[in-house]
Order: structure tokens, then sequence, then C-alpha cells
């Protein structure tokens, strides 16, 4: 057999140097302003390598905003977002850098509403994951020769990987806009590992599906991370899903942090609560 | 009735090696004497590079040659001699198909071992009962989940011989610390080490291995009780290989697919048996979900599948015809009535050897409905395990697949009796292969005799006498006839048979399956009433749920499905045509929609599919009692344990239809078998 015997998986997709424990992203003060519009103000967390760190909060809370500053999309009038990637300390101070030397650094994300090329495959969408990585000229690629032929089939064995990681063999082939909505948002997942992020962005990976849905996603995003070791930063709507797979929980109100804990702290802190489920009556 | 010997009796000689047939070279021929381990060492001698096995992983067809299938049957079964499994002792595996499985089966046969397979989705008492029934020391397991299940036996059970669990798909047990759990290509490193400290002992082992040694233990499919452990020896497995190829020959050049239970004893008849004694390339589908593809990418020449699959072939037809547009109903519908046409005559054997109105037929129409299923070079395909409906029969016929009704125990290797080419009878199951003997007794249960009958129930000597008589005849508990042709007809399981008040004999069996020829209906249970029988009744979502999208009908649940008047009212249908097929003593009066499907780990059905009447008699009294006494409904309680451990209970009203007074709307002729609407 080509690939060995073992069974095992032969590509890491945690591309983070930092040992687990050790802070792999630090949220400092941000203050992010449409106009008039405080849509984050002064926060500030830490999250920590090897968790699943949630971010949770009503509609407009700032949750979304704050994962855009993150990935470079908005960039805040001020505060820092550093990202360490290395054993010797490397960091980046994120909050100047453009969305496509963010994704360089390692930082993976999906999107809330599906943002995939419809009529490419699953297996082409995911390819499309890897470009980053990719070094041949367009000419190399064009000639389809030696290294550039040779940095496909590579790169291929790593996508094939994160198929079978996420179970999507039977939509290998198929255009990603004849898929049902659940199988769509794991391709999306699928897509962000493909870059062997540092660190993985997932934006309402559960939105809109059912229960059954909702669980398989759990499932694989707690593959993803106990199988794969990636640091993933999750903003979900579901208290129930948040609180089950969550390591550390941030809530946003109003562009502001109101609460930083473990999901059983947060639960219990009387700001969530109230953010939640309206002010108590005295 | 007589219990004279059948002519078939003459037929039996002594299981003499018949050399080459078909495609197979002579050489790979089983001689007499042969156990699967020396079939591999031969093949890896004569044909080291050709493919032996090969599984599609990463979406890549993966090879494995002879040669190196055989160099890692030989690393295995040196480790599994460094874990100290001795001749004799049983290794038990707990796995998906896999190369792996067949590695561990040929490595525990070549130290004298023999393996047992565990259906992967058994459970907890099931699961106990084969480990400590088996003693078996190692288990090799496929993956996290198996491993999970292993690990919860031992904590809650102590009498359990395990020692070692050897699994084969690492993802996910990175992080498990028990000392127990070992790595497949862990052992087989371990396996290297040790070979090389004791050169020479395994090929020691292979050559004092004897054709009557345990080669596989196989669980019966056990509908009345738990399984009972069954052992095949190589002599047995090799005698039904070398009767059924004589007959039906396949070569080395033949495709398989592998992908029904290594524990079932019709994937060990094919892919190692026939497999081993014939060096046929083995092929394992990438994933459950890839099955369908995979087996289309292949295209095997030989199939052996129980009635669910191909029943589940022709749902697939009929939800994809029903969604086609009408040329391509219309072009199917006269493509079938063509070949359905020719089937007729040749199953007869009068088939006209040229007939252009079917060649048309068959490459507009009959060949790429083959080709979706993946049965486009399909030479033999059998069914068995459990009764086929006829008319599921005569679609494939009438498609062009050759397929041909398996008569056989797990005791007899899977098969005693068989169709012939050209020669099938719907109803019956066939002939007996060569050198097997049929005798029907005065109460007319079905023997069986052959080089092919077991050794024996493993530590149970006293259900061994039971099934095996002094002069070797297996007693099958079926009953059946032989007809005018030399047929054997199997009525059903002997206590199952019914006696109508005008004194024939049927069975239930029989009648379900005319229910089940509907698409519409996945499983049905009949009861014999003072009146006439009853039914209970479960759908099959996945082409009922197509029927209510096309009806605009929505609904959430499985049960919420069941329970609409309007399927109440579609299933009747399908009912009445059934019971326009029946004799007026058997038709159907009332028939209930259950609220569940059956479930093996509910124990209402075995693993491989065949309906436990005692379990569901006893579980559904209320609802039979009910249909019994021709109440309109019945209330059940249904009890619902969520995953938190909080349960509900529920109270469930089912409607019992009855068939005296329900009438189909007019003008509504039959449906075609190729589908589900009018």
């Amino acid at each position: 057999m080509t690939t060995g015997l073992t069974r095992a998986y032969q590509h890491s997709l945690n591309s983070s140097a930092v040992p687990s424990g050790q802070p792999a992203l630090e949220v400092k003060d941000i203050g992010l302003r449409f106009g008039g519009v405080h849509a984050l103000a002064d926060v500030g967390f830490t999250v920590t390598q090897g968790h699943i760190h949630a971010v949770i909060g009503p509609n407009g809370a700032g949750k979304s905003s704050l994962l855009n500053c993150v990935s470079g999309l908005y960039h805040p009038q001020h505060g820092s977002i550093v990202l360490h990637t290395g054993v010797e300390g490397t960091s980046h101070e994120l909050t100047k850098l453009p969305p496509y030397k963010i994704a360089r650094l390692g930082v993976a994300r999906s999107f809330q509403n599906i943002e995939l090329f419809s009529g490419l495959t699953v297996l082409e969408n995911l390819m499309l994951g890897r470009h980053i990585h990719m070094s041949k000229s367009v000419l190399a690629s064009l000639v389809w020769l030696g290294p550039a032929r040779r940095q496909e089939i590579a790169h291929r064995a790593l996508v094939e990987e994160v198929i079978d990681l996420l179970s999507l063999q039977p939509f290998r082939h198929k255009p990603v806009g004849s898929l049902a909505y659940g199988i769509q948002k794991r391709v999306e997942l699928g897509r962000a590992l493909c870059l062997q992020p540092a660190l993985l962005l997932l934006d309402e990976p559960m939105a809109g599906m059912n229960a059954e849905e909702k669980e398989d996603m759990a499932r694989y995003i707690l593959d993803v991370h106990e199988l794969a070791g990636v640091t993933v930063i999750l903003i979900e709507h579901d208290m129930a899903v948040v609180m089950d797979i969550s390591n550390r929980v941030s809530v946003l109100d109003f562009g502001r942090l109101i609460a930083d804990g473990t999901p059983d702290e947060v639960k219990a802190n009387p700001k969530v609560v109230e953010a939640y489920l309206g002010a108590e009556e005295h | 009735m007589s219990t004279e010997k059948t002519p078939y009796a003459a037929d039996l000689a002594p299981s003499e090696p018949s050399g080459s047939r078909g495609a197979s070279p002579a050489a790979y021929g089983p001689a007499s004497g042969d156990t699967f381990p020396r079939l591999l060492a031969g093949l890896a001698a004569q044909r080291p590079k050709d493919t032996a096995l090969q599984e599609k992983r990463y979406g890549i067809w993966q090879p494995l040659t002879w040669a190196q299938y055989n160099q890692r049957v030989r690393d295995f079964a040196h480790g599994l001699a460094a874990l100290g499994v001795e001749r004799g002792q049983i290794v038990a595996v707990l796995g998906d198909n896999r190369p792996e499985w067949l590695i561990a089966e040929l490595a525990a046969q070549s130290l004298g071992a023999s393996v047992v397979g565990v259906y992967p989705t058994s459970i907890g008492e099931e699961l106990h009962h084969i480990l400590t029934h088996s003693r078996a020391r190692v288990v090799i397991a496929e993956d996290q989940e198996q491993v999970d299940k292993l690990i919860r036996l031992r904590s809650e059970a102590t009498d359990v011989p395990m020692e070692t669990v050897v699994y084969y798909d690492p993802h996910g047990l990175e992080a498990y610390t028990e000392e127990f759990l070992t790595d497949f290509t862990a052992v087989e490193a371990q396996g290297r080490e040790w070979g090389d400290q004791h050169p020479g002992w395994l090929d020691e082992q292979i050559a004092s291995g004897q054709p009557e040694d345990v080669a596989v233990i196989c669980t019966t499919s056990g509908t009345t009780s738990r399984p009972k452990l069954a052992e095949l020896s190589h002599a047995n497995l090799l005698a039904m290989a070398e009767h059924l190829t004589t007959i039906d020959p396949i070569g080395a050049r033949d495709r398989y697919v592998s992908f029904l239970p290594f524990a079932w004893i019709g994937e060990q008849m094919l892919a190692v048996a026939c497999g081993l004694s014939r060096g046929l390339t083995l092929s394992f589908p990438e994933d459950s979900a890839t099955q369908k593809t995979d087996l289309r990418e292949i295209g095997p020449n030989v199939m052996f599948s129980p009635p669910r699959i191909w029943e589940s072939m022709l749902s697939d037809v009929q939800v994809r015809i029903d969604e086609a547009g009408w040329i391509k109903r219309k072009v199917f519908g006269w493509g079938y009535a063509v070949g359905d046409r020719v089937a007729e005559q040749r199953i007869h054997g009068r088939a006209k050897a040229i007939d252009p109105l079917y060649w048309v037929a068959d490459q507009v129409a009959l060949r790429p409905v083959r080709d979706q299923l993946g049965l486009a070079r399909i030479d033999h395909a059998y069914t068995g395990g459990a009764p086929l409906g006829p008319d599921v029969f005569r679609f494939f016929h009438a498609i062009g697949v050759n397929l041909k009704q398996i008569y056989g125990q797990t005791e007899i290797c899977g098969i005693a009796v068989v169709h012939r080419d050209d020669d099938i009878a719907f109803a019956s199951v066939g002939t007996p292969i060569p050198g097997t003997e049929i005798r029907i007794t005065d109460e007319g249960e079905i023997l069986l005799r052959s080089a092919s009958v077991f050794r024996g129930y493993h530590r149970n000597p006293e259900a061994t006498a039971e099934a095996v008589d002094a002069d070797g005849w297996l007693h099958t508990g079926d009953a059946g006839f032989l007809d005018e042709q030399g047929h054997l007809v199997v009525i059903d399981r002997a206590k199952d048979v019914l006696t109508t008040s005008d004194g024939t004999r049927f069975s239930s069996a029989f009648i379900e399956n005319k229910l089940k020829f509907s698409p519409y209906v996945e499983e049905a249970v009949t009861f014999p009433t003072d009146d006439g029988m009853t039914a209970m009744i479960t759908i099959d979502p996945m082409t009922t749920g197509s029927w209510a999208e096309h009806e605009r009908l929505s609904y959430t649940t499985y049960t919420d499905l069941a329970g609409k008047q309007e399927v109440r009212d579609l299933i009747a249908e399908e009912v009445l045509r059934a019971n326009e097929d029946l004799p007026e003593s058997i038709r159907i009066k009332r028939f209930v929609l259950l609220h569940k499907q059956f479930d093996p780990d509910d124990d209402e059905i075995t693993r491989t599919r065949k309906v436990r009447r005692n379990v569901i008699a006893e579980r559904y009294a209320d609802i039979i009692n009910g249909l019994a006494g021709g109440s309109d409904d019945v209330t059940i309680r249904s009890l619902v344990t969520y995953q938190d451990g909080s349960q509900v209970e529920r109270n469930l009203v089912l409607k019992i239809v009855d068939m005296s007074t329900f009438r189909a709307p007019e003008g509504r002729g039959r449906r075609p078998v190729w589908s589900g609407r009018r």
C-alpha cells in the first residue's frame, strides 16, 4: 500500500507550535467604531492554545465583528490583537495586517453564511483551501509537469485526510451547490482545516441546523479539536452546544465583554443571565 | 413426502478435486488436504504481483498484492504468537470489512487457531455471550467505537477472558491509556521481531495444520435464541467452494466487492473460501456511505447478498424512475416489458439465441439500469439467508441480472441448494449442489448431508447432537418438499408453518413477502386469527418519504409519517394488491402501521435482518390482541429515553385498518413492478 500500513493520519492539521496551555491569541482592549456606532468597546480576552473558546452574545453584540477583526476584514481603531505561533515566542500583531497575510500566519475561518464556490466540487473547494500553501507559478502549473504536479498530489493527500476526518467521502466529486445545507457547512469547516490552521475561527457553524445536524457538527468540531489539536474560536447561539463543548466562554453584549470564564462560571454570572433573559424584576 | 433418498443421493461423490474449471488455472484449484494459509502461500508464490485485496482509501483504490498480503499475514501471525495465542484457540474480530479483518483471520488460521466474527453492530449481551463462550483472549477491533464497547464490557463483566484488544483504526484512540490496547501495526512490528527469533516456526505451524481444524466460527443468526457458535473446518469450507464453483465457475479474473459482514457465513463463503481457492480479487469500499458508488466502480462479477440488499436496489430503481421525466419512464417501461418476456423464456431454458428487439431494449433501457446498480458485469448473483419475494426476483431477471436463490444454513457452510442457470423457478430454491444429499422426513423437515456439514457447535455437544444425527444428516428445522422437477421448495421454519382451516399448509413468510414487495413496506409480520390474517407493518421511510414529498404531505419523524391517514390509505391499497394474489383463507383482514421500525438493538430483528417473531409477539401483545379483536385502534405506551437519562412516557394511538371496509379509489390500474406510481 502506498500510504503504508497504519491508518493514522500522516499530516498534522495544526500548524501552531505554541505548547498547549500557553496563550495563542491575546485580544487587548480593542475598539471598533462604524461612524457613531460602537461595535466593540474595550474588549479583551485571551485564547489558550488547545482550547475551544466560545464567544456568545445576543444578536448584534459584536461577535462577528470581533472575528472579522481577528481575521483582518475589519481594522479596529484602537487596541491590539496578538497571535502567538512559535515556541520561541514568535508573535504577530494582527490589527494592521491585511486578511491574506493573516491567513498565511495560520488563521483560518468559516463564515456565517456559506462562502463556497457552489459550482466546484467538494474536492476542488477543499483544494482551494490549500492555495496559500502552493508555491508554483502560474506557468509551471499550466505546464503541469514534475514539480507542479507533485505539489498538487502532495496537497491532495492532506485534503483526503480532511475528507476522511469529516466523513465527506460520499460527496467528494459532487458540486457543493447540490449538497444539503448541513453538508455544505461541513465542507466550509473542511476548507478552513485544509489551511492547516494555527487558529480556527468558526462563525456560527450550526446556524440554521436541526438538532441532529447540530449534534453531528458538534461531534466534528470536537474531532477536529481532539484529533487534530487545533485551537478553535467558536461563535454560536445555541447555549446548550456551547456549554457542552467549550473550554472557555466569553460573553459580549452591545460590544462590551460582560463575562469571561469557564462554562459553569459564565452560566452563573448574573450579567449573562440578564443579557440573555432580560433584567430580573426587583 | 418420502423418507427415501432422492435421486440426488447418487450425486454424493467424495469431494475430489475436480481440477480446472472456467477461467481458473488448475494449479490454484483446491487440492484435498489444503488449508486456507497453505492456499494463500501458494497464491503468494505463484502470483506475487497480482492484486489480492484492494481497499478504497483517500479516494484511491490501494492494492495489496498476494505477496504483500501473505507477508502481512505472517507478521501478524507471529504477533499473535507473541501475544500468546496458541493452536486451537479462538481470536475474535469485531469490525467492518477491511483488509485487516482477513489478515487477522488468516494469521489466526496460520498458527492453528480460528477466528470468530462478531457483527460490528453487536452490543451488550450478544457481544458478551460470544466473547465469553469463545474464550477469545485476543480481540481485534476496528476503531474507537468498537474499542469503547470492549472497554465498557470489560469494566462491567468480570468473566470476559479478553486479554488484549488490537485496533487497526487509531483515530481518537491516541489518548487512551488502557494497557490491554495495542495497535495492529505494532503487533505486526512485534511479530516481525518475534519471527526473526523463531525462524521456521510459522512454516511448521502452517504445514501441520489439518483440513479438519476449525477455520472459522460463524454465529448462527439465532432468530429464536442467543447465537450459537458453529465451527466450520477448512475442509468444510473448501468442499463447499469446490462444489459451488463446479456449477458456477469463478476465476482469478473475477471481481468481488466485500461489503457484507465477515461474521456472516455468506461473506466467508465467497470472499474467503471461493476467494482463496480461486484466487479472486477482493475490493473493500471506502465507507458504508460510498458502498453503492464503489460497487459501481468495481462492477463485480459475483455477488451474494441477503434479500434486503436486492430489495433496496429495487427501491432505488423505483424512486429514481419515479423522479425521471416521462420519456425515460416510457422507454424504460417498454424495455422492461421486453426484458420481462425474454426473462420468462430464459428461466425455462427457451431463450432465442438472437433477439434483435431484446438487444435494443437491453441497450437503451436495461443495461443502463444494471450499470447504475453496479451490476453491469455480473455473471452470478445470489440471494440467500431469507426468502426473496418472487416479484423482486422477477424484476432482476427482467433487467438481465442472473439472480439465483441459495438455500443453506450456517451449519452447512451457507449453501446446499441453488438455482441453476436457465432453470429458475421463483417459488423454489433450485437443486442441491454436487456432493450434497437431500431428504425430506415424514414430518416434512428438510435434511441435508454433505462434506460441508459443520463440525458442531462450539462447546455445546447437546445442540450439536440435535442438529446432526448419527448418520451425518443435518436437521434444518425447515419444512419443505420437492416439486415435480425435483426443485426444493422451502415453506418456512417448520414451527412457523401454519395450516388453514381447509388444510393447506402455508407460511407467514410467504404472505409477508407479498406485502414486502410493495416499495413502501419495509417489514411485515403477520398473525393468524380466527377470521384470517392480520399484519403489523413498518413502512420504508425512504420510499414512503419520497412519496409523501411528491404528494406535498409534510411530516417530521417516522412516527408522524406512519401515523398519517394518507399513508395508511397508501399501504391499504398495497395490501389490497397483495391480497389479490393470495387465497381467500390467508388474506390480510386487518393491519396496523407500527410507530417505529424494527431495530436489532431492541432484539426485534437479527443483525441479518430476520424478524424475531417471538420477541415481537411478546412486546406487541397488546397490538396483536387489538388486531385479533377487531377494535378500531390500540393505545400503546412508548417510553422515550433521552441522552441525559430522563425518560418520558407517551401514549400513542395506532389506528387499525380494516380491509373489509377499505375501498381503493376507482380507476387505478396495477402499478408496474419498477415504479411506485400508477
